[in-house]
């Protein structure tokens, strides 16, 4: 019984994190400009890494945690990288 | 302990806390889908990456202690990281745009405010 529910519900929930990396993905193929589409891809990265977790979540492993750790930080050094990209249009001066 | 053996009060607290959190995810994206001007639009997607993350986070923390009988905190590390650098980093792009929109002069540009370091 338990078992069953925790599968629906884990399941509900990465159907639900597809479909806003679905949303997403739109707003970054769509733009208009470049400062959405590079908030898009932020907010993107984010719901992929919480979908690893919900998928560590269904097989039990720790390893789905390391790479949600290595997306994080990635993703934190290409939003920083992107804005200084937007504001001055290269990243090292 | 199996899944499958958990007491029916704990999965479902499990469950309904994931799908709590996998729901602000998505309200964040249908707001950033949804929303007119960039400025309105850079407000929905922290939904996801504030209160998405930690339910998320805590659904996955009670469900590996639970299912291993000991307590599993490590996935904690990612919910201080990721609230430490989500406003740095929506601080960097949003400063970027705005100093963007100044330059060329467009419509929906918010007005200066008293401080007006931007």
């Amino acid at each position: 019984m338990s078992g069953a529910i925790l599968n629906y519900a884990i399941l509900a929930a990465q159907l639900m994190l597809a479909a806003a990396m679905a949303l997403y993905l739109f707003r970054m193929i769509r733009g208009p400009r470049a400062q959405d589409r590079v908030i898009a891809l932020d907010a993107f990265y984010v719901t992929a890494m919480l979908l690893i977790i919900t998928l560590g979540m269904r097989t039990g492993s720790t390893l789905y945690f390391e790479a949600a750790v290595i997306i994080a930080l990635l993703g934190f050094a290409s939003s920083v990288a992107l804005g200084k990209f937007l504001m001055r249009g290269e990243v090292i001066e | 302990m199996r899944p499958a053996d958990l007491p029916l009060p704990v999965a479902l607290g499990i469950s309904v806390v994931l799908i709590c959190g996998a729901g602000f995810a998505l309200a964040g994206a249908v707001g950033a889908f949804r929303l007119r001007t960039f400025y309105q639009r850079v407000h929905a997607p922290t939904l996801g990456s504030s209160m998405g993350m930690f339910l998320i986070l805590t659904s996955s923390i009670v469900y590996l202690s639970a299912t291993r009988g000991a307590p599993v905190f490590h996935e904690a590390l990612i919910a201080i990281f990721l609230s430490l650098t989500t406003p740095i980093s929506l601080m960097l792009i949003v400063r970027a745009a705005l100093a963007r929109d100044r330059l060329e002069g467009g419509r929906d540009v918010p007005p200066l405010s008293g401080g007006g370091d931007a």
